[in-house]
């Protein structure tokens, strides 16, 4: 059934050998994580009382929300500024951001103290701290993204609702509830986009403010009273890298044509996004006047310059050259320098920078540590094909009439 | 017929989303701490040119607050000072020793504790409120509601707030709370009250200033003139006296700004009446709206 342009469930073996090693690096990770949940984290981190924050923090939680961007970016795109041609890539870049706000929560939850008590920030405000308010932002803005994707979920199961045994009695009723959500979905959805796009850029600048309290440990280079607005710009500029990496990824390993026509007319926005980020990020070294550091050569100074010039300045060349943005090889590279440029920045801001006055030594990741991270971004990709194999997220083929409702692709398809 | 109606329903809607952020407001104010600071607010003076290093201020505060403790005698050991030490779950008070250039046998002994700023980073940044700045001075963890994300540790200029990283269930902060409890009772903080060669002075916070100040101006070379704490991070109740610059006693260089002030400026700024999410989601709301005719057109 894969003769319209509309998403549909793909119809492909879960377990491949990459799946498998995917499997294992998944459990492995899950291993080290019950040592931390068993005896603490002095048995699994490198954590101290220098060093309170550490990868889980700048990986799991400050990246992870980065590169889950895509999601709001998108939805602004195709949704609010309705330009219809990008549709193809909204249900994927969703299901991105769903799955990548799930792990940020599951990292958090890992990297809390008290993991009970992660509902606390619920009903006990401080409304100076930002790291509440990025916490309330991140709680709603997966809501959000859980309830826009019910959407995708009453599709698969509509006019098919067969409920096992006894229970397929039921069938009717549930089937009801599912058109009636569906259709009330359909009218309100608007207020639950935009409100994600407001979310959105609320908390990916509040993750920027999160160590501005700490200025007096903070590297020059990374302390900026700005840091929120570069946080949201780079946030802003990764989405669209990141839709593309993902896409290309997901094409050659589940063996689809690759939406090369989209993908490149997201290439061509990228150097005016990239632009007004890196504008803002030298103009603030440069009225700062913290440049003199990059003439120490050392450590802080070499990721700095690794983070703008790799992440920021090469991919901006790649991206304004249309034969990259036609090459798939060449437009995942663009697109992954960006990925690992924002990843490294936020590397940068939460560990690099990080200087405490009473440090006896510098810290690096335990072995336990990499591999809960390794082991979440492995879990993430298995959901994902997961989620793409039993559900209508990926279009399988072009050509299609545009769908005629915007939310659900249901009636277009009756 | 239908987007006449779905366009009234959805300004409907907008309307709404904003009346609603526009009532929200007040419940900001709670949210923020209040810290009425009395003006005989306690702090404590320590003059690192009369502490001799006895630790005993160690061992006091370790029985004060219930932490293993090893017999008094065990801290006459001055080997511990060959390397840096700082404050852990278990210490919530240690004194490092530095060499005193003038006199070699009279080195200055430093003890770190919480600074209890008047501006305290760490209760500006608690997710849940869990710090509060009581008006005498103490700056306070409150243990049922922490929830261990540590942002107090990232946040402190002074590096002081420790963790339980070896326990799995309901690990704790730690650092010292200014024996909150022993003054309730109108006793003394505990490493006060041990101190044999009175380094440490209690009292109120203006009366330890003019008594810093006089002792600068009586003995002009036995101190730098410089009261660490009475400017720093805008202003601490726990205040030091040196012998020589703070820097070479490990003191960190902070400023006079509150560590707050930058963060709380921004997040202020940002909810400021939640006008501009509001405004932001009003704008995202128009454009939409203005842009739905665009998406007609392309489907006819």
């Amino acid at each position: 059934m894969q003769d319209h342009g509309h998403p549909s469930p793909l119809k492909r073996p879960f377990f491949t050998p990459g799946v498998i090693v995917l499997c294992l690096l998944a459990l492995n990770g899950l291993v080290f994580l019950a040592g931390r949940f068993l005896f603490g984290f002095a048995t699994v981190t490198n954590l101290n009382n220098q060093y309170p924050w550490g990868l889980w923090i700048a990986v799991d939680v400050a990246a992870g929300v980065a590169l889950a961007a895509g999601g709001f970016t998108t939805a602004a795109l195709g949704h609010v500024m309705h330009r219809e041609e990008f549709h193809v890539i909204i249900r994927p870049a969703l299901l991105t951001a769903m799955l990548g706000y799930t792990f940020v929560a599951v990292g958090v939850f890992s990297d809390i103290g008290r993991w009970y008590f992660i509902w606390h920030p619920l009903i006990m405000w401080n409304g100076s701290s930002a790291l509440f308010e990025v916490g309330m932002c991140v709680m709603i803005y997966m809501s959000v993204l859980y309830i826009e994707f019910i959407p995708i979920v009453c599709e698969r199961f509509i006019g098919r609702v067969n409920l096992p045994g006894p229970l397929s009695s039921l069938n009717r009723a549930t089937e009801a509830v599912l058109r009636l959500v569906d259709r009330s979905l359909e009218r309100s959805m608007f207020i639950f986009i935009i409100a994600g796009v407001v979310l959105s850029t609320l908390h990916q600048s509040s993750l920027g403010t999160l160590m501005v309290i700490s200025a007096s440990k903070m590297h020059p280079l990374w302390y900026s009273p700005i840091a929120p607005l570069l946080f949201l710009l780079s946030a802003i500029s990764v989405g669209f890298p990141m839709v593309i990496v993902e896409s290309l990824v997901a094409s050659r390993s589940l063996k689809l044509q690759p939406e090369m026509d989209v993908l490149s007319k997201l290439g061509r926005m990228m150097p005016p996004l990239l632009g007004i980020y890196l504008g803002f990020k030298v103009g603030d070294m440069v009225i700062r006047e913290t440049f003199v550091y990059l003439t120490d050569f050392n450590t802080a100074s070499a990721l700095f310059t690794l983070e703008v010039v790799a992440g920021v300045i090469i991919p901006i060349r790649m991206f304004l050259s249309p034969a990259v943005r036609k090459s798939p090889p060449l437009l995942f590279t663009a697109a992954l320098l960006v990925v690992l440029g924002v990843l490294l920045s936020r590397i940068n801001t939460f560990i690099t920078a990080y200087t405490p006055p009473y440090a006896t030594h510098s810290y690096f990741p335990s072995i336990g540590e990499i591999s809960v991270t390794v082991g979440f971004v492995c879990l993430l990709m298995l959901a994902y094909r997961f989620v793409v194999l039993n559900f209508p997220v990926l279009t399988t083929q072009e050509g299609a009439p545009p769908p005629r409702t915007k939310y659900s692709l249901r009636r277009a398809a009756l | 017929m239908k987007t006449v109606h779905d366009r009234r329903n959805f300004l409907k809607t907008i309307a709404g989303i904003g009346a609603a952020g526009a009532l929200a407001h007040p419940s900001e104010a709670q949210a923020v701490p209040q810290n009425v600071l009395s003006p005989h607010r306690k702090g404590v003076l320590v003059d690192t040119t009369v502490c001799v290093g006895c630790r005993n201020c160690e061992w006091a505060c370790k029985v004060a607050h219930d932490l293993p403790a090893a017999p008094l005698e065990s801290f006459k050991d001055r080997s511990v000072f060959a390397s840096m030490r700082r404050m852990d779950h278990e210490a919530l008070t240690v004194v490092n020793e530095y060499p005193n250039p003038r006199n070699p046998e009279l080195p200055y002994d430093v003890k770190s504790q919480c600074m209890h700023c008047d501006k305290p980073a760490c209760l500006s940044a608690c997710i849940v409120g869990a710090f509060s700045k009581l008006e005498s001075g103490a700056v306070v963890w409150d243990g049922d509601m922490c929830i261990g994300c540590r942002y107090c540790m990232a946040a402190c200029p002074f590096q002081v707030p420790a963790f339980e990283y070896d326990r799995a269930i309901h690990p704790e902060i730690r650092k010292c709370d200014f024996c909150v409890d022993l003054q309730a009772k109108g006793e003394l903080p505990a490493c006060v009250n041990i101190c044999p060669v009175e380094a440490l002075t209690f009292g109120d916070r203006d009366d330890l200033l003019r008594t810093a100040h006089d002792r600068i101006r009586r003995s002009p070379e036995r101190y730098v003139d410089h009261v660490y704490g009475e400017y720093e991070v805008g202003g601490t109740s726990w205040m030091y006296l040196g012998g020589k610059d703070f820097a070479e006693l490990q003191f960190p260089m902070v400023g006079t700004n509150p560590a707050p002030g930058t963060t709380e400026a921004i997040q202020h700024g940002i909810f400021a009446y939640f006008v501009p999410p509001v405004a932001l989601y009003a704008l995202l709301g128009a454009i939409m709206w203005l842009t739905k005719d665009r998406k007609k057109e392309e489907s006819e």
